[in-house]
């Protein structure tokens, strides 16, 4: 089956991210093609490479990256949450004059259009989040 | 073979279910954001409002005096994004003492018996 994730919630402060990723990786184990993983709202916190963690926890961005690495899931942050939130790749660094990224690698940022299109090609779309 | 399908301009039902009052948490703001995005995709498109998510409709709503960007005019506009189809759910207006005369926009008032009909008539569920 062809599946599409949303994450609507940030890392730690909500389960729906560790949620979503146990979702993915069983989902990958059973076969199915993961065609995108969207982050919105505080979901798009997933993506930055500057979280640290205490060394006994999970590192639940560390996670989704080498998901993205070893299986070429693509993980995708909403740029207007991302805007609002601080999330910044190098194009949005350019585009809204800031002076650093902190986007981690895996990660890219684009449109809610994204998350529209993958409603539509998969044939289900699996929400985490309240 | 459904991927050509789709990629062929397949139309799905999607339903926005807004379920949270306007303020307090960005929710209803970035479902709004996202209905709007989506139009462009030229989906089938229902919205339904329950819960709290009935007072994101309220008239006179002053969201600035907190500071808060006043985004409920916009939900006149959905029309001209061809979001003809906002149901509201009766039990929730009635428990908040809310009316139809109450609401910024016309829409379809059913009973909460309905909504799972409702949601099951889609394809695409997108709940805020």
């Amino acid at each position: 089956m062809k599946l599409a994730v949303l994450v609507n919630e940030g890392p730690y402060q909500h389960q729906a991210s560790d949620s979503a990723f146990q979702f993915v990786t069983a989902a990958l184990a059973a076969g199915h093609d993961v065609m995108r993983v969207f982050f919105y709202h505080d979901g798009v916190n997933n993506g930055t490479r500057l979280t640290t963690p205490p060394q006994d926890d999970r590192h639940i961005q560390k996670r989704w990256t080498s998901l993205a690495t070893d299986n070429k899931v693509d993980l995708v942050l909403c740029v207007a949450a991302c805007q609002r939130r601080g999330l910044v790749d190098d194009g949005e660094a350019k585009r809204n004059a800031k002076d650093a990224t902190n986007i981690a690698e895996g990660f890219r940022i684009s449109g809610l259009g994204q998350l529209v299109e993958a409603a539509v090609e998969a044939d289900r779309l699996v929400t985490f989040g309240d | 073979m459904e991927d050509d399908e789709n990629q062929g301009g397949e139309i799905k039902k999607f339903l926005y279910v807004n379920r949270r009052q306007p303020h307090g948490t960005v929710y209803a703001l970035e479902s709004l954001e996202t209905v709007l995005i989506g139009a462009a995709f030229d989906q089938d498109v229902s919205m339904l409002f329950i819960d709290d998510g009935v007072y994101q409709l309220k008239k006179e709503q002053s969201p600035d005096v907190m500071e808060f960007k006043n985004f409920s005019k916009t939900y006149k506009a959905l029309e001209m994004y061809d979001v003809e189809k906002v149901f509201v759910e009766r039990e929730s207006l009635e428990e908040r003492g809310l009316g139809v005369d109450d609401l910024l926009i016309d829409v379809e008032v059913i009973a909460s018996a309905d909504v799972k009909a409702l949601v099951d008539q889609n394809d695409v569920i997108l709940s805020f």
